[in-house]
């Protein structure tokens, strides 16, 4: 009751404003489409609740870094990422939603459930994390502008990995030096272990 | 004055009291808005749990006749002994510690004047908002001889998993070893459309396996069915389908498959062209919008009910919201995903209506799996909008479709993997 009091009088208020806003075709006055939360919540099927995914093949994207979100959007938009129906829904976004998508899944608290690891390739995989790859994945891959692998799902990782080795996914800068230098150090063990490795932070 | 709302009242009494404002209990009555949701599928127990998520003062009461949901989706793995249907079996705990009350009982009817609803266990509760979810019925009768003691006994359908899912498994497990095996598929629009068909891949895939000489042949209405392309690549490179040692054959309207009548004591099942007789027999009956649809009176002159496909709310009687296969949502299909996606829309037009706003603009999305066998699965999706001029639900230009045809075997690979993952984050975010 109070809150529609509210909203009339500032109704009343802002009339006039608003009239000019839409005379002058401002963007706020075409803000038309679903909400970003009505277009997030579509996405828990396969993402789990706000984005906390239960399925172990399905990354987490709950407190996803938002460019890394809109990036990875827009490349499988523009089917420039191994995909395998990623690039089928991203196709129905605008850059406008894919932002606001992104900022709510930023929002989200990221919950992380237990998986099972390799206790020694994780420590090999500690290892390698420290001197290849912690430049950029910062704090042991926690969620930032390098994307989340820090209690992200293995198989995910698995994937991601075999994309990027297979060469169906483009280096970002500097990654294929480490990556090669780290098979290199520890040969065949080196993916699984760094897989095992952030698989174990949960 | 029932119990109930005797005891709804002296509840509003107490804390109107308790907040100074008696004399005004409609105030503080107001402000505890209650929804009852009929029916706990994916469609009700969604609504529920994001009613809460949104927002924590509505009060929440799910009525469910069954103890537990089992899942009919991924529910073709059973009958291939990939899994049992225990893994597919999930109590309503979770709902409850969402501060969900949940009830084991049968709602017999819904009065939309003074928004009361009745269960058979005598119980009645008024409601703000009413969420009907029920599922699917079966329109007994149109395959003469096959009626609904058939099929709990003999003649399963498995269209809604449980004890006939287990029956259809034993029945296949228990067959000769050349068994014939005949799946009957209903024309459109019907619960899973590319279920049948997934059926019968599973059922190849188990036969493979442990009685490579059995046949499996689907008898359908159609002369087209969902992932038809894909399903053929699948069973051409699974089951030699198209040679004459095919594990699958498929018999489409134009040849014959639609099937009139049933004789269960013989499993002889009448086409239009010819009789087809199977050692298991399993008939997918024509379907319509479960019972309490009826009831009370949400159904047009068809088999669904029509709704406002902004918020989903009955085109027929205002503050009921039909989600789920119940409701005609063309072009969306009636499936998990689908029945998961409206119930966001609405109970987040709910949620809206209680605070005096207008609904958003809706969006939806629907993803299906199917494991065609090992290592190759298959996917649909699609998002889609509102076309609020014609009140329908369209799918985004440009975007979704079916998986790619001639995808790398690592592709297919990765899709029964995310066929998994997709069940568990379904069900995670409709109980969990």
């Amino acid at each position: 009751m109070e809150n529609m009091k509210r909203e009339k009088s500032i109704h009343k208020g802002v009339g006039h404003l608003l009239f000019a806003a839409l005379a002058l075709a401002l963007p706020v006055a075409v803000a038309a489409g679903p909400s970003g939360q009505a277009l997030s919540f579509t996405c828990a099927g396969c993402h789990g609740t706000d984005g906390s995914s239960v399925g172990p093949s399905m990354p987490a994207i709950a407190g996803m870094d938002p460019e890394v979100f809109v990036d990875a959007m827009q490349a499988y938009r523009q089917d420039e990422r191994n995909a395998t129906i990623m690039n089928r829904i991203a196709k129905a976004y605008t850059d406008e939603q894919l932002k606001e998508m992104a900022w709510f899944f930023a929002s989200q608290r990221l919950r992380l459930f237990p998986q099972t690891y390799d206790a020694a390739l994780a420590e090999q995989g500690a290892r390698l994390h420290d001197e290849y790859c912690e430049k950029c994945h910062e704090k042991g891959g926690q969620p930032g502008d390098a994307g989340t692998l820090a209690g992200q799902w293995m198989p995910y990782l698995h994937f991601t990995m075999e994309d990027f080795l297979n060469g169906k996914r483009t280096w970002p800068r500097k990654m294929k030096r480490k990556v090669d230098a780290a098979i290199e150090a520890s040969g065949d063990t080196a993916i699984p272990a760094l897989v095992n490795y952030y698989g174990s932070q949960q | 004055m029932t119990n109930l709302k005797r005891r709804t009242f002296i509840r509003a009494a107490g804390a109107a009291a308790a907040l100074g404002t008696l004399g005004f209990p409609s105030l503080v009555l107001g402000a505890a808005r209650r929804v009852v949701v009929v029916g706990g599928g994916v469609g009700g127990c969604t609504a529920a749990k994001y009613l809460r998520k949104l927002d924590p003062s509505i009060a929440v009461t799910l009525i469910e006749s069954k103890p537990a949901y089992t899942s009919c989706f991924m529910s073709n793995e059973v009958l291939s002994g990939e899994r049992t249907l225990q893994s597919l079996t999930f109590g309503y705990d979770g709902l409850r510690r969402h501060g969900i009350e949940v009830l084991q009982d049968t709602v017999v009817g819904i009065d939309p004047e003074r928004r009361w609803i009745q269960t058979a266990g005598g119980r009645g509760f008024d409601y703000d908002a009413c969420v009907v979810s029920p599922g699917i019925g079966f329109k007994w009768g149109a395959i003469e001889g096959y009626d609904e003691q058939v099929a709990n006994e003999a003649i399963p359908h498995a269209w809604n998993a449980g004890p006939q899912t287990q029956l259809l498994r034993n029945q296949i497990e228990s067959m000769p070893e050349g068994g014939h095996v005949i799946i009957v598929a209903p024309a459109d629009p019907f619960k899973c459309p590319p279920g049948p068909y997934e059926r019968a891949s599973q059922i190849a895939h188990y036969c493979k396996h442990h009685k490579p000489r059995a046949k499996i042949t689907i008898l359908d209405a159609k002369d087209a069915f969902s992932k038809q392309a894909l399903y053929i690549e699948g069973w051409t490179k699974l089951y030699g389908y198209g040679t004459d040692n095919s594990l699958i054959q498929w018999v489409g309207a134009a040849g014959g498959g639609a099937v009139e009548a049933l004789d269960p004591s013989t499993r002889t099942l009448t086409g239009l062209v010819e009789e087809f007789q199977g050692d298991v027999v399993n008939i997918i009956p024509p379907q319509k919008a479960g019972a309490i649809a009826f009831a009370a009176d949400l159904v047009d002159d068809g088999d669904w009910c029509p709704v406002d496909k902004r918020t989903f709310e009955s085109s027929r009687h205002k503050g009921i919201y039909v989600l789920g296969d119940a409701s005609s949502a063309a072009t969306m299909p009636k499936s998990a995903y689908a029945a998961n996606s409206q119930a966001k829309v609405a109970a987040a037009a709910i949620v809206a209506g209680f605070q005096g706003k207008a609904p958003d603009d809706p969006t939806f999305v629907n993803t299906c799996y199917s494991v065609v066998g090992e290592d190759f699965g298959i996917s649909v999706a699609a998002v889609y909008r509102l076309n609020a001029e014609t009140n329908t639900i369209e799918s985004i230009p440009g975007s979704g479709g079916v998986s790619p045809a001639n995808a790398s075997p690592e592709i297919r690979k990765r899709e029964v993997s995310y066929a998994h993952s997709w069940f568990k984050n379904v069900i995670n975010d409709m109980m969990e």
